[in-house]
């Protein structure tokens, strides 16, 4: 039985979309009615379990009248406003921040970064052979995931995640300030000295692959990981009672990863440690 | 919440400096060594100690004025004492450019690199050469730019430590000193009111130190010539002892807070409406309409913010209000308080401003002792104090969302608006967050009245301006002149060079103008018609001696260093365009077209796209000096 929460109506708010008339719940943001009228808005630091935090900038809309461009993933609607996703500012800006990503970060792993590069006809090489990267390296410093902050693009959700969103372990935190920004935990040391609890919901949001399981990060190391060739099962973990619901993710008969549905009114896509690492078992096959 | 705070102990020092601020520890909780019977019967913390959480930015200060840097023993016993999660922590320490997480010599020589100094031939911080237990940075602006070039030394530690946050009462529990204090140690250089700080240094011509002159003024540096006549917000600076409340009081202090208890909160924001007080931090937002957004407010409390952090580079005007005439901001904030509902009043203060913070420390423990700040105030019945908040090198952390960040414990990064302040501002709660000259024109509001108060200046632009001149003049300094006066009014009083090359209105977020457009009128609405802004005040005149492209990229490399990093656009574009203003260095015309092309490109995104005002205003200078100046043609 899926359980529906209950909640009090919400009052409809009419505004205008790239000049059709929506309506959208009462506090519903403009990348909600872009998403229920079927408009493609590109986002990356948006996540579905958590609040926006609009860094990424990738969603920016045209709201008439505003001096600025608006993030559409956290802009609340407003009753009368006029706005346009697809005019030559809004444009000319997704364009610029797709460029500067691609041109500091690796954005080989995130989904969808090569349409939109194309689809926004997104020249990252502009900015020269010497534009400074990230050049970080991939820490390798536990058995379960892998910090990859090559492929950071700083949308924050892990920080998010790990802190008073969800997991409130706290272990990891934006540090330092401009492009020397990184994602660490105190003093920069190794996870393994950190308050880290290993329950891999900030791999969970993790929209570029920064974070991966080290299954699958080894995996695409020796080029075995092949996504079309994996199914996905979505079923109840067994080690308590809570009944969260993990989706293994499996490949020639192997689980690789495991991941939970964001939608589960259980967990919102977070697991601990034994559901998220532990599925040796289940394949142990002595 | 299961916090782990590492291994790592404090030293003796280290525990010392934590404890003068926050008191010592009262279970193992907190960070007590000795783990008594009690402590293992209940546990302490909760939203008690998370409460806390704004003491951080004070413990970082406490444990780099002490030590010098925050070492990891340090850092987690301060975590300890607040609850605060070290990762979380160590994110703050790293924001700030004042703090280091790594060991450093207990003296540090801060150079000024930016554009006043530039221009007065100031040298490289690597020019310095090197000292035993010295160690020498580069540093954006230090506001010191009327005695351009600067340097700021810092000494840490001290025999008994320096306090320089004052401790509210509400954080030790102990109740401020009721005794009237003599105004000593204001005017002198470095006495028991704050021995870790060092003074501003000039730099003499042969590369000595020479400690500030101070003797026979009043400490009060680059203002206009005392007794000019017509003088309104610098009327007392320089004039009057900015330790002695007596003086103030003696020239016309606290005339009108009493005005203000006469007309009721909703009279004296209808009079700062009235006026036509526009903000003068560099937005100019109307004063009266934010004043009555918060005071009308059903969520309560109220706060009340003063903007102190005055970063943008060329700007000083705050500066020299906070030192030379402290107590008329003391009492602004409490017209402002009084006007908007609030009884707790903030004063986010620059780090790099040790003198202004030593007059307006001391004035605020003057007014408490003497019943000006407290329960009661004037006998009204009206509640207000003042915490001082000392910022710790974040250009950012002027931004008001990021001022309430950093006030609150947290990273200096901008927040989204909306909800803006007056709604959801400091601790979430709705906030009148006003400049320092923005709040010290309210009292000639009250005293004048608001019809007098607007007839000066132009109609759209009222009442008197302060202008921050230094560069290539013979006179530096802040002037006052009345709004409507134009560029080469001011100038002519300032004396400027005769091979001017060009003017910066409004510092590095600003736009230069060319030395042919002396008429432009001053005022908002009139720098806005001639196609630039007002800012901050700031009006720096260069002359030929430093090549344009240089300070070009000194404004870029300003941006880069001073992005918090949170948006795209400008976390990567500030450091693009800085790439692309080093490969234009030397070229011109069709060699720099593409890289001019490119940075219209980039700047236009972060204009549009990024989320606050440094990012939307980071590409300002240099577009206009490729469009009015003509660099690089």
């Amino acid at each position: 039985m899926t359980a529906i929460p209950l909640q009090p109506p919400r009052r409809l708010v009419e505004f205008t979309l790239d000049g059709e008339p929506v309506r959208v719940p009462e506090g519903g943001t403009i990348l909600d009615a872009c998403r229920a009228a079927g408009k493609d808005v590109p986002t990356l630091c948006e996540g579905d379990t958590l609040k926006p935090k609009n860094a990424c900038r990738v969603c920016v809309v045209e709201v008439e009248g505003a001096r600025t461009l608006a993030p559409a993933c956290s802009r609340r609607a407003e009753a009368g406003m006029a706005v346009r996703t697809d005019t030559e500012r809004t444009r000319h800006s997704r364009r610029l921040v797709l460029e500067l990503l691609a041109s500091s970060v690796d954005l080989s792993t995130t989904p969808r970064a090569a349409a939109w590069l194309k689809e926004y006809a997104a020249k990252p090489d502009r900015f020269g052979a010497d534009a400074a990267r990230l050049d970080e390296e991939p820490r390798v410093d536990n058995d379960l995931y892998v910090r990859d902050y090559d492929k950071c693009i700083l949308c924050y959700k892990c920080v998010d995640a790990c802190g008073e969103q969800w997991q409130n372990s706290f272990a990891i935190s934006v540090v330092g300030r401009g492009f020397d920004a990184r994602i660490a935990v105190e003093h920069d040391a190794p996870l393994t000295d950190s308050a880290c609890v290993y329950c891999g919901n900030c791999v969970e949001v993790c929209p570029t692959g920064a974070l991966s399981f080290k299954s699958e990060f080894d995996m695409r190391a020796a080029g075995t990981w092949d996504e079309a060739a994996q199914t996905e099962t979505t079923t109840v973990c067994a080690y308590c009672g809570v009944g969260c619901n993990l989706t293994l993710h499996v490949q020639d008969n192997e689980i690789v990863k495991v991941t939970s549905p964001h939608d589960s009114p259980v967990t919102h896509g977070n697991l601990c440690i034994k559901g998220r690492f532990g599925y040796q078992h289940v394949q142990n096959r002595d | 919440m299961d916090l782990r705070f590492g291994d790592s102990k404090p030293t003796d020092e280290e525990r010392d400096a934590v404890d003068a601020l926050l008191g010592a520890p009262e279970s193992a909780w907190e960070g007590a060594d000795d783990r008594s019977d009690a402590d293992l019967r209940w546990a302490r913390g909760g939203r008690a100690a998370r409460k806390r959480r704004d003491l951080l930015l004070p413990g970082l200060h406490a444990l780099n004025d002490r030590v010098g840097w925050i070492s990891e023993g340090g850092l987690g016993y301060l975590c300890r004492r607040l609850t605060v999660p070290p990762a979380e922590a160590y994110g703050v320490a790293t924001f700030y450019s004042l703090f280091s997480l790594k060991p450093r010599a207990r003296t540090v020589v801060r150079v000024c690199t930016d554009l006043a100094c530039a221009v007065r031939g100031a040298r490289e911080p690597a020019e310095f050469g090197s000292a035993e237990g010295v160690e020498v940075e580069g540093s954006p602006c230090l506001g010191l730019c009327e005695r351009a070039p600067a340097v700021w030394v810092v000494r840490a530690g001290g025999p008994g430590g320096a306090s320089p946050d004052p401790a509210p009462s509400r954080n030790r529990g102990s109740a401020p000193d009721p005794a009237p204090q003599t105004p000593e140690g204001l005017t002198c250089s470095s006495t028991s009111s704050s021995p870790s700080w060092g003074s501003p240094l000039l730099l003499k011509s042969s590369g000595e130190f020479e400690d500030e002159p101070r003797s026979g003024d009043s400490g009060v540096q680059g203002r206009q010539p005392a007794g000019a006549p017509g003088l309104i917000l610098l009327r007392r600076a320089g004039v009057v002892d900015p330790g002695s409340l007596d003086d103030y009081r003696a020239h016309g202090g606290y005339v009108a807070l009493r005005r203000a208890f006469a007309l009721g909160p909703a009279e004296v924001i209808r009079e700062v409406t009235d006026a036509g007080l526009l903000g003068r931090g560099g937005a100019a937002f109307p004063t009266g309409r934010k004043w009555q957004a918060t005071a009308s407010q059903p969520d309560h409390p109220h706060y009340l913010v003063c903007n102190a952090d005055e970063s943008e580079p060329g700007t000083f005007k705050d500066r020299v209000l906070m030192e030379g005439d402290p107590y008329a901001l003391v009492e602004s904030m409490t017209i402002a308080a009084y006007a908007v509902g609030a009884s707790h009043g903030y004063l986010y203060l620059r780090g790099e401003y040790p003198q202004a913070l030593r007059t307006m420390e001391h004035a605020i423990t003057q007014a408490r002792a003497r019943g000006l700040l407290g329960d009661d105030i004037l006998g009204q019945g009206f509640a207000f104090d003042i915490e001082i908040r000392r910022g710790a090198g974040a250009y950012i952390c002027g931004e008001e969302t990021a001022l309430f960040n950093s006030i609150e414990g947290y990273r200096g990064e901008p927040r989204a608006k909306p909800p803006f302040p007056v709604e959801k501002g400091l601790f979430g709660k709705p906030t009148a967050a006003n400049n320092v000259e923005t709040l010290v024109n309210v009292l000639p509001i009250l005293t004048m009245g608001a019809q007098a108060y607007a007839a000066i200046g132009t109609p759209k632009s009222t009442g008197p301006k302060l202008f921050c001149v230094s560069g290539a003049v013979a006179r530096p300094g802040v002037y006052e002149l009345p709004f409507g006066a134009t560029l080469g009014d001011l100038l002519g009083l300032a004396g400027p060079a005769d091979n001017l090359r060009a003017i910066l209105l409004g510092g590095a977020a600003g736009g230069f103008v060319r030395p042919d457009e002396l008429d432009i009128p001053l005022t908002f609405e009139g720098t806005r018609d001639a196609g630039t802004t007002l800012g901050s005040g700031v009006v720096l005149a260069i002359d030929d001696s430093v090549p344009l492209p240089r300070l070009l990229l000194r404004v870029a490399e300003f941006f880069r260093d001073e992005s918090c990093g949170q948006c795209v656009p400008c976390r990567v574009g500030t450091v693009r365009q800085e790439e692309a203003l080093h490969r234009i260095a030397d070229r011109t015309g069709a060699a720099a077209a593409d890289d001019i092309a490119l940075l219209r490109d980039v700047g236009q995104a972060m204009r549009d796209a990024s989320i606050c005002g440094l990012g939307q205003t980071a590409w300002n200078a240099v577009e206009s000096a490729i469009d009015r100046l003509g660099a690089y043609e």
